[in-house]
Protein backbone atom coordinates (compact mmCIF):
# COMPACT_ATOMS: atom_id res chain seq x y z
CA UNK A 1 0.00 0.00 0.00
CA UNK A 2 2.75 2.45 -0.69
CA UNK A 3 2.76 4.53 -3.82
CA UNK A 4 5.41 3.98 -6.45
CA UNK A 5 8.14 6.12 -6.93
CA UNK A 6 7.83 9.73 -8.57
CA UNK A 7 9.08 12.50 -9.35
CA UNK A 8 7.40 15.80 -7.41
CA UNK A 9 7.10 19.33 -8.71
CA UNK A 10 5.53 22.06 -7.48
CA UNK A 11 5.50 24.98 -9.96
CA UNK A 12 5.07 28.52 -8.60
CA UNK A 13 2.19 30.08 -11.08
CA UNK A 14 0.21 28.10 -13.59
CA UNK A 15 2.51 29.19 -16.70
CA UNK A 16 5.19 27.14 -15.33
CA UNK A 17 2.96 24.33 -13.84
CA UNK A 18 1.29 23.97 -18.04
CA UNK A 19 4.65 24.45 -19.35
CA UNK A 20 5.69 21.50 -16.97
CA UNK A 21 2.41 19.52 -17.75
CA UNK A 22 3.36 19.88 -21.58
CA UNK A 23 7.38 18.95 -21.27
CA UNK A 24 5.86 15.77 -19.09
CA UNK A 25 3.51 14.76 -21.43
CA UNK A 26 1.12 11.72 -20.29
CA UNK A 27 3.69 10.66 -17.79
CA UNK A 28 2.53 13.56 -15.49
CA UNK A 29 -0.19 13.54 -13.20
CA UNK A 30 -2.10 16.60 -11.52
CA UNK A 31 -2.04 16.17 -7.43
CA UNK A 32 -4.44 19.27 -6.04
CA UNK A 33 -6.06 18.04 -3.26
CA UNK A 34 -4.67 14.49 -3.36
CA UNK A 35 -7.76 12.59 -2.05
CA UNK A 36 -8.69 10.85 -5.23
CA UNK A 37 -5.13 10.23 -6.57
CA UNK A 38 -3.27 9.58 -3.42
CA UNK A 39 -5.50 6.12 -3.02
CA UNK A 40 -5.28 5.50 -6.57
CA UNK A 41 -1.50 6.14 -5.99
CA UNK A 42 -1.37 3.90 -2.76
CA UNK A 43 -3.51 1.15 -5.20
CA UNK A 44 -1.16 1.41 -7.82
CA UNK A 45 -4.17 1.93 -9.96
CA UNK A 46 -1.98 4.92 -10.77
CA UNK A 47 1.91 4.66 -11.41
CA UNK A 48 2.76 8.37 -13.12
CA UNK A 49 6.13 9.53 -13.74
CA UNK A 50 5.80 12.69 -12.53
CA UNK A 51 3.58 14.43 -9.62
CA UNK A 52 2.71 17.97 -10.35
CA UNK A 53 1.84 19.56 -7.39
CA UNK A 54 -0.70 22.42 -6.84
CA UNK A 55 0.32 23.64 -3.59
CA UNK A 56 2.12 26.11 -4.36
CA UNK A 57 0.92 27.12 -7.26
CA UNK A 58 -0.37 31.82 -7.37
CA UNK A 59 -3.74 32.37 -8.42
CA UNK A 60 -5.93 28.71 -7.82
CA UNK A 61 -7.92 29.74 -4.75
CA UNK A 62 -11.15 31.97 -3.76
CA UNK A 63 -14.52 32.16 -4.33
CA UNK A 64 -15.42 35.51 -6.05
CA UNK A 65 -18.75 36.69 -7.50
CA UNK A 66 -18.57 38.72 -10.90
CA UNK A 67 -21.27 40.66 -11.77
CA UNK A 68 -23.53 40.07 -14.73
CA UNK A 69 -21.91 41.73 -18.10
CA UNK A 70 -23.31 42.52 -21.29
CA UNK A 71 -26.40 40.06 -20.98
CA UNK A 72 -24.39 37.48 -18.98
CA UNK A 73 -25.56 36.25 -16.07
CA UNK A 74 -23.31 37.05 -12.99
CA UNK A 75 -21.16 34.11 -11.88
CA UNK A 76 -19.55 32.90 -9.08
CA UNK A 77 -15.88 31.59 -9.92
CA UNK A 78 -14.00 29.78 -7.54
CA UNK A 79 -10.11 28.85 -8.27
CA UNK A 80 -9.18 25.40 -8.63
CA UNK A 81 -7.68 24.73 -6.10
CA UNK A 82 -10.29 25.89 -3.54
CA UNK A 83 -11.45 23.23 -1.01
CA UNK A 84 -14.65 21.71 -0.15
CA UNK A 85 -14.18 23.26 3.66
CA UNK A 86 -13.31 26.61 2.25
CA UNK A 87 -16.23 26.49 -0.23
CA UNK A 88 -18.32 25.05 2.55
CA UNK A 89 -17.44 27.91 5.25
CA UNK A 90 -18.00 30.47 2.60
CA UNK A 91 -20.71 33.22 2.93
CA UNK A 92 -20.79 33.79 -1.02
CA UNK A 93 -21.30 30.30 -2.12
CA UNK A 94 -24.11 29.88 0.53
CA UNK A 95 -25.77 33.20 -1.20
CA UNK A 96 -25.02 32.99 -4.68
CA UNK A 97 -25.06 29.40 -5.48
CA UNK A 98 -26.89 27.37 -2.90
CA UNK A 99 -26.65 24.08 -4.92
CA UNK A 100 -23.29 24.51 -4.61
CA UNK A 101 -23.14 24.86 -0.68
CA UNK A 102 -25.94 22.30 -0.24
CA UNK A 103 -23.59 19.09 -2.06
CA UNK A 104 -20.32 20.47 -0.26
CA UNK A 105 -21.04 18.75 3.05
CA UNK A 106 -22.56 15.02 1.16
CA UNK A 107 -18.33 14.90 0.11
CA UNK A 108 -16.51 12.44 2.25
CA UNK A 109 -16.16 13.64 5.48
CA UNK A 110 -14.79 16.66 7.42
CA UNK A 111 -10.99 15.39 7.08
CA UNK A 112 -11.41 14.89 3.02
CA UNK A 113 -13.21 18.18 2.49
CA UNK A 114 -10.31 19.88 4.54
CA UNK A 115 -7.82 18.60 1.76
CA UNK A 116 -10.28 17.92 -1.36
CA UNK A 117 -10.90 20.77 -3.97
CA UNK A 118 -13.41 21.78 -6.26
CA UNK A 119 -10.68 21.54 -9.07
CA UNK A 120 -9.33 18.35 -8.25
CA UNK A 121 -13.36 16.89 -8.05
CA UNK A 122 -14.30 17.98 -11.05
CA UNK A 123 -11.40 17.20 -13.36
CA UNK A 124 -11.33 13.58 -11.53
CA UNK A 125 -14.82 13.42 -12.82
CA UNK A 126 -15.98 10.79 -10.70
CA UNK A 127 -18.99 9.57 -12.32
CA UNK A 128 -20.72 8.84 -8.36
CA UNK A 129 -19.33 12.53 -7.06
CA UNK A 130 -21.21 15.53 -6.19
CA UNK A 131 -19.70 18.36 -7.74
CA UNK A 132 -19.73 17.39 -11.33
CA UNK A 133 -23.47 16.82 -11.47
CA UNK A 134 -24.11 20.42 -9.56
CA UNK A 135 -21.77 21.64 -12.49
CA UNK A 136 -24.01 20.02 -15.08
CA UNK A 137 -27.69 21.10 -13.37
CA UNK A 138 -26.33 24.85 -13.21
CA UNK A 139 -24.46 24.96 -16.74
CA UNK A 140 -20.63 25.70 -14.95
CA UNK A 141 -18.07 26.98 -17.33
CA UNK A 142 -14.11 25.43 -16.83
CA UNK A 143 -11.51 27.75 -17.10
CA UNK A 144 -8.57 25.95 -18.85
CA UNK A 145 -5.48 27.04 -19.44
CA UNK A 146 -2.07 25.59 -21.52
CA UNK A 147 1.06 26.83 -23.14
CA UNK A 148 -1.73 27.18 -26.23
CA UNK A 149 -3.59 29.53 -24.34
CA UNK A 150 -6.93 29.72 -22.64
CA UNK A 151 -9.82 28.06 -23.30
CA UNK A 152 -13.68 27.93 -21.66
CA UNK A 153 -15.18 24.41 -21.31
CA UNK A 154 -18.99 24.20 -20.59
CA UNK A 155 -19.78 21.51 -18.12
CA UNK A 156 -21.73 19.43 -20.40
CA UNK A 157 -19.11 18.97 -22.77
CA UNK A 158 -16.77 18.53 -19.91
CA UNK A 159 -16.79 14.95 -18.76
CA UNK A 160 -16.31 12.92 -21.54
CA UNK A 161 -15.56 9.39 -20.28
CA UNK A 162 -14.86 7.63 -17.07
CA UNK A 163 -12.46 9.49 -15.30
CA UNK A 164 -12.05 11.61 -18.51
CA UNK A 165 -12.85 14.83 -19.59
CA UNK A 166 -12.03 17.01 -22.35
CA UNK A 167 -9.03 19.08 -20.88
CA UNK A 168 -5.78 17.97 -22.75
CA UNK A 169 -2.14 16.29 -20.77
CA UNK A 170 -1.16 19.91 -21.18
CA UNK A 171 -4.26 21.48 -19.91
CA UNK A 172 -4.95 22.61 -16.25
CA UNK A 173 -8.13 23.15 -14.79
CA UNK A 174 -8.13 26.78 -13.59
CA UNK A 175 -11.26 27.59 -12.25
CA UNK A 176 -14.89 27.22 -12.54
CA UNK A 177 -17.61 29.54 -13.05
CA UNK A 178 -20.73 28.60 -11.58
CA UNK A 179 -23.99 30.85 -12.86
CA UNK A 180 -25.91 32.92 -10.28
CA UNK A 181 -29.24 31.91 -10.91
CA UNK A 182 -31.47 34.93 -9.83
CA UNK A 183 -35.44 35.58 -9.56
CA UNK A 184 -37.70 32.87 -8.24
CA UNK A 185 -35.30 30.12 -8.00
CA UNK A 186 -34.40 27.03 -6.20
CA UNK A 187 -31.89 23.97 -5.75
CA UNK A 188 -31.63 20.49 -4.37
CA UNK A 189 -29.52 18.04 -4.26
CA UNK A 190 -30.41 14.56 -3.05
CA UNK A 191 -28.46 10.74 -2.93
CA UNK A 192 -28.66 7.73 -1.09
CA UNK A 193 -25.79 6.32 0.72
CA UNK A 194 -25.59 3.22 2.49
CA UNK A 195 -23.16 5.00 5.08
CA UNK A 196 -22.56 8.85 5.53
CA UNK A 197 -19.79 9.86 3.02
CA UNK A 198 -19.53 6.90 0.83
CA UNK A 199 -19.92 7.50 -3.08
CA UNK A 200 -23.56 7.72 -3.11
CA UNK A 201 -25.56 4.50 -4.79
CA UNK A 202 -27.26 7.39 -7.26
CA UNK A 203 -27.60 10.76 -6.59
CA UNK A 204 -29.62 14.02 -8.12
CA UNK A 205 -28.68 17.80 -8.30
CA UNK A 206 -31.80 20.21 -9.58
CA UNK A 207 -31.79 23.60 -10.03
CA UNK A 208 -35.27 24.97 -10.57
CA UNK A 209 -36.38 28.61 -11.99
CA UNK A 210 -40.16 29.67 -11.95
CA UNK A 211 -41.81 32.66 -14.18
CA UNK A 212 -43.57 34.79 -13.01
CA UNK A 213 -47.05 32.71 -14.14
CA UNK A 214 -45.55 29.71 -12.21
CA UNK A 215 -43.76 27.93 -15.41
CA UNK A 216 -40.92 26.41 -15.24
CA UNK A 217 -38.53 29.29 -17.06
CA UNK A 218 -35.63 26.79 -16.78
CA UNK A 219 -34.28 23.97 -15.14
CA UNK A 220 -31.22 21.51 -14.72
CA UNK A 221 -31.20 18.14 -13.51
CA UNK A 222 -27.81 16.46 -13.02
CA UNK A 223 -27.28 12.71 -12.27
CA UNK A 224 -24.39 10.75 -10.45
CA UNK A 225 -23.65 7.19 -9.95
CA UNK A 226 -25.99 6.53 -12.89
CA UNK A 227 -24.10 5.89 -15.70
CA UNK A 228 -19.92 5.85 -16.38
CA UNK A 229 -19.52 9.69 -16.23
CA UNK A 230 -21.73 12.60 -14.37
CA UNK A 231 -24.86 12.93 -16.50
CA UNK A 232 -27.53 15.52 -17.55
CA UNK A 233 -30.95 14.35 -17.87
CA UNK A 234 -31.46 16.47 -20.54
CA UNK A 235 -35.06 15.12 -21.48
CA UNK A 236 -36.41 15.37 -18.63
CA UNK A 237 -35.37 18.82 -18.32
CA UNK A 238 -36.66 19.77 -21.83
CA UNK A 239 -40.23 17.70 -20.73
CA UNK A 240 -40.57 20.49 -17.88
CA UNK A 241 -39.42 23.20 -19.12
CA UNK A 242 -42.48 25.84 -20.41
CA UNK A 243 -44.83 23.40 -18.03
CA UNK A 244 -47.13 24.72 -15.29
CA UNK A 245 -44.94 23.68 -12.46
CA UNK A 246 -48.72 22.39 -10.66
CA UNK A 247 -48.70 20.04 -13.71
CA UNK A 248 -45.58 18.12 -13.27
CA UNK A 249 -45.49 15.60 -11.22
CA UNK A 250 -41.85 14.87 -9.27
CA UNK A 251 -42.41 11.40 -9.64
CA UNK A 252 -42.49 11.46 -13.48
CA UNK A 253 -39.75 13.74 -13.70
CA UNK A 254 -37.81 11.15 -11.73
CA UNK A 255 -38.97 8.14 -14.31
CA UNK A 256 -38.10 10.79 -17.20
CA UNK A 257 -34.94 11.78 -15.86
CA UNK A 258 -33.68 7.94 -15.47
CA UNK A 259 -35.66 6.91 -18.58
CA UNK A 260 -33.03 6.99 -21.38
CA UNK A 261 -30.00 5.72 -19.10
CA UNK A 262 -28.53 2.73 -20.99
CA UNK A 263 -24.83 2.07 -18.96
CA UNK A 264 -26.04 2.27 -15.59
CA UNK A 265 -23.51 0.60 -13.32
CA UNK A 266 -23.59 -2.79 -11.38
CA UNK A 267 -21.17 -3.50 -8.67
CA UNK A 268 -21.60 -5.07 -5.06
CA UNK A 269 -23.57 -2.07 -4.04
CA UNK A 270 -26.63 -2.42 -6.09
CA UNK A 271 -27.62 -3.76 -9.58
CA UNK A 272 -28.49 -1.62 -12.09
CA UNK A 273 -32.37 -1.80 -11.68
CA UNK A 274 -31.46 -1.16 -8.26
CA UNK A 275 -29.48 1.73 -8.68
CA UNK A 276 -32.04 3.39 -11.66
CA UNK A 277 -35.17 3.01 -9.65
CA UNK A 278 -32.81 4.71 -6.89
CA UNK A 279 -31.83 7.24 -9.30
CA UNK A 280 -35.88 8.26 -9.90
CA UNK A 281 -36.77 8.40 -6.14
CA UNK A 282 -33.81 10.68 -5.60
CA UNK A 283 -34.12 12.82 -8.92
CA UNK A 284 -38.06 12.80 -7.63
CA UNK A 285 -37.15 14.29 -4.15
CA UNK A 286 -34.57 17.04 -5.41
CA UNK A 287 -37.62 18.38 -7.81
CA UNK A 288 -40.01 18.54 -5.24
CA UNK A 289 -37.85 20.25 -2.52
CA UNK A 290 -36.46 22.93 -5.50
CA UNK A 291 -39.42 23.42 -6.72
CA UNK A 292 -40.84 24.24 -3.29
CA UNK A 293 -38.39 26.59 -2.62
CA UNK A 294 -38.57 28.40 -6.09
CA UNK A 295 -42.42 28.85 -5.14
CA UNK A 296 -41.65 30.71 -1.95
CA UNK A 297 -39.00 32.48 -3.38
CA UNK B 1 13.61 10.71 -8.64
CA UNK B 2 15.64 13.10 -6.65
CA UNK B 3 14.98 13.45 -3.10
CA UNK B 4 13.46 16.58 -1.57
CA UNK B 5 14.56 18.91 1.98
CA UNK B 6 11.79 19.54 3.92
CA UNK B 7 10.96 21.92 6.87
CA UNK B 8 8.14 20.93 9.38
CA UNK B 9 7.09 22.15 12.50
CA UNK B 10 5.98 18.53 14.48
CA UNK B 11 3.96 19.37 17.64
CA UNK B 12 6.39 22.48 18.28
CA UNK B 13 9.69 21.68 17.44
CA UNK B 14 10.98 22.11 14.03
CA UNK B 15 12.60 19.43 11.72
CA UNK B 16 14.33 19.39 8.92
CA UNK B 17 14.82 16.08 6.80
CA UNK B 18 15.83 14.53 3.07
CA UNK B 19 12.56 12.59 2.20
CA UNK B 20 11.89 11.34 -1.61
CA UNK B 21 8.48 12.30 -2.65
CA UNK B 22 6.18 9.03 -2.02
CA UNK B 23 7.30 9.02 1.58
CA UNK B 24 3.60 9.69 3.08
CA UNK B 25 3.19 12.11 6.50
CA UNK B 26 2.21 9.48 8.32
CA UNK B 27 5.69 7.30 7.37
CA UNK B 28 7.22 10.45 7.78
CA UNK B 29 5.95 11.01 11.26
CA UNK B 30 6.25 7.21 12.77
CA UNK B 31 9.45 6.17 11.17
CA UNK B 32 11.68 9.47 10.60
CA UNK B 33 10.12 11.03 13.67
CA UNK B 34 9.13 8.54 15.87
CA UNK B 35 5.83 9.29 16.86
CA UNK B 36 4.23 5.89 16.40
CA UNK B 37 0.63 7.25 17.80
CA UNK B 38 -0.39 8.28 14.21
CA UNK B 39 -1.98 4.91 13.11
CA UNK B 40 -1.82 3.57 9.59
CA UNK B 41 -4.90 1.20 9.31
CA UNK B 42 -5.78 1.11 5.63
CA UNK B 43 -3.32 3.27 4.26
CA UNK B 44 -6.03 4.54 1.37
CA UNK B 45 -7.64 7.24 3.23
CA UNK B 46 -10.76 5.21 4.68
CA UNK B 47 -10.26 4.22 8.48
CA UNK B 48 -9.02 7.52 9.88
CA UNK B 49 -6.92 5.98 12.15
CA UNK B 50 -3.90 8.40 10.78
CA UNK B 51 -5.49 11.84 11.23
CA UNK B 52 -3.66 14.81 11.78
CA UNK B 53 -3.54 18.36 12.39
CA UNK B 54 -2.20 20.16 9.50
CA UNK B 55 -1.96 23.61 9.83
CA UNK B 56 -4.93 22.93 12.03
CA UNK B 57 -6.88 21.11 10.03
CA UNK B 58 -7.70 17.24 10.16
CA UNK B 59 -6.40 15.68 7.40
CA UNK B 60 -5.21 11.94 6.38
CA UNK B 61 -1.49 11.56 6.51
CA UNK B 62 -1.61 8.59 4.67
CA UNK B 63 -3.37 10.78 1.47
CA UNK B 64 -1.19 13.39 2.22
CA UNK B 65 3.38 13.54 1.19
CA UNK B 66 5.66 14.50 3.73
CA UNK B 67 6.89 16.67 0.78
CA UNK B 68 3.65 18.58 0.42
CA UNK B 69 3.76 19.71 4.46
CA UNK B 70 7.51 21.47 4.24
CA UNK B 71 6.81 24.78 5.96
CA UNK B 72 3.66 23.17 7.51
CA UNK B 73 2.33 23.20 10.97
CA UNK B 74 1.76 19.50 12.39
CA UNK B 75 0.15 17.85 15.10
CA UNK B 76 -0.22 14.65 16.26
CA UNK B 77 -2.19 12.64 18.90
CA UNK B 78 1.39 13.01 21.08
CA UNK B 79 0.92 16.85 20.80
CA UNK B 80 -1.87 16.93 22.67
CA UNK B 81 -1.74 16.38 26.08
CA UNK B 82 -0.25 18.95 28.36
CA UNK B 83 3.42 19.93 28.61
CA UNK B 84 3.17 17.78 32.38
CA UNK B 85 1.42 14.79 30.35
CA UNK B 86 -2.03 15.60 31.62
CA UNK B 87 -4.54 14.57 29.21
CA UNK B 88 -6.34 17.12 26.53
CA UNK B 89 -10.16 17.46 27.72
CA UNK B 90 -10.46 15.22 24.60
CA UNK B 91 -8.29 12.43 25.85
CA UNK B 92 -9.84 12.35 29.51
CA UNK B 93 -13.30 12.05 28.05
CA UNK B 94 -12.57 8.73 26.08
CA UNK B 95 -11.05 7.37 29.07
CA UNK B 96 -13.99 8.16 31.18
CA UNK B 97 -16.71 7.34 28.86
CA UNK B 98 -14.70 4.21 27.77
CA UNK B 99 -14.66 5.16 24.08
CA UNK B 100 -11.80 2.76 23.23
CA UNK B 101 -11.11 -0.59 23.72
CA UNK B 102 -7.95 -2.09 21.75
CA UNK B 103 -6.84 1.36 21.13
CA UNK B 104 -5.89 1.30 17.11
CA UNK B 105 -8.33 3.82 16.00
CA UNK B 106 -8.20 6.13 18.87
CA UNK B 107 -5.55 8.37 18.00
CA UNK B 108 -7.48 8.97 14.66
CA UNK B 109 -10.80 9.89 16.66
CA UNK B 110 -9.01 11.93 19.44
CA UNK B 111 -7.34 13.82 16.57
CA UNK B 112 -10.88 14.47 14.64
CA UNK B 113 -12.57 15.16 17.82
CA UNK B 114 -10.42 18.02 18.94
CA UNK B 115 -10.87 19.50 15.27
CA UNK B 116 -13.81 19.20 15.69
CA UNK B 117 -14.56 20.89 18.96
CA UNK B 118 -12.62 23.79 18.28
CA UNK B 119 -14.32 24.17 15.33
CA UNK B 120 -17.86 23.32 16.88
CA UNK B 121 -18.15 23.71 20.47
CA UNK B 122 -21.36 23.39 21.69
CA UNK B 123 -22.27 20.40 19.05
CA UNK B 124 -25.87 18.07 18.40
CA UNK B 125 -25.40 14.78 18.57
CA UNK B 126 -26.73 14.65 14.78
CA UNK B 127 -22.93 16.54 14.05
CA UNK B 128 -21.43 14.44 16.65
CA UNK B 129 -22.38 11.36 14.51
CA UNK B 130 -21.70 13.33 11.35
CA UNK B 131 -18.49 13.95 12.30
CA UNK B 132 -17.36 10.58 13.51
CA UNK B 133 -18.43 9.26 10.42
CA UNK B 134 -14.67 9.67 8.93
CA UNK B 135 -13.34 7.57 11.28
CA UNK B 136 -13.80 3.48 11.81
CA UNK B 137 -14.01 1.81 15.30
CA UNK B 138 -14.01 -2.49 14.88
CA UNK B 139 -14.12 -2.43 18.90
CA UNK B 140 -16.40 -0.13 20.46
CA UNK B 141 -19.76 0.26 18.86
CA UNK B 142 -19.34 3.72 18.81
CA UNK B 143 -21.77 4.61 21.48
CA UNK B 144 -18.89 5.06 24.21
CA UNK B 145 -17.03 7.35 21.78
CA UNK B 146 -20.47 9.09 21.16
CA UNK B 147 -20.74 9.68 25.05
CA UNK B 148 -16.79 10.85 25.44
CA UNK B 149 -17.50 13.39 22.29
CA UNK B 150 -20.55 14.59 24.46
CA UNK B 151 -18.69 14.88 27.26
CA UNK B 152 -15.49 16.76 26.20
CA UNK B 153 -17.54 19.14 25.21
CA UNK B 154 -19.22 19.78 28.35
CA UNK B 155 -15.60 19.60 29.95
CA UNK B 156 -14.55 21.92 27.48
CA UNK B 157 -17.43 24.40 28.22
CA UNK B 158 -17.03 24.01 32.39
CA UNK B 159 -13.32 24.43 31.98
CA UNK B 160 -12.62 26.72 29.18
CA UNK B 161 -9.37 25.82 26.99
CA UNK B 162 -5.39 27.06 28.61
CA UNK B 163 -6.54 25.59 31.81
CA UNK B 164 -6.97 21.73 29.91
CA UNK B 165 -5.99 18.55 31.29
CA UNK B 166 -8.40 17.73 34.30
CA UNK B 167 -11.13 15.79 33.54
CA UNK B 168 -14.35 16.81 35.79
Amino acid sequence: MKPAAFDHHAPADVGEAVAMLADLGEDAKVLAGGQSLVPMLALRLAVPEHLVDLRRTAGLRGVAEHEPADGCEGVLRVGACTTQTAIGRSADAARAVPLLARATPLIGHFQIRNRGTVGGSLAHADAAAEYPSVALALGARMHARSPRGARTIPADRFFTGMWTTDLADDELLTAVDFPVWRGRRGFAIEEFARRGGDFAIAGAAVAVELAGDDRVRRCGIGLFGLGPTPLRAAAAEEAATGMAVADIAADEVGRAAVAGLDVVPADLHASADHRRHVGAVVTARAWRRAVREAAHA
Amino acid sequence: MPDADIRVRVNGALRRATVPPRLTLADYLRERCGLTGTHLGCEHGVCGACTVLLDGEAVRACLVFAVQADGADVTTVEGLAAPDGALSPVQAAFRDEHGLQCGFCTPGFVVSVTAFLRDTPDPTDEQIREALSGNLCRCTGYQGILRAVRTAARTAAADPPAAGGESR
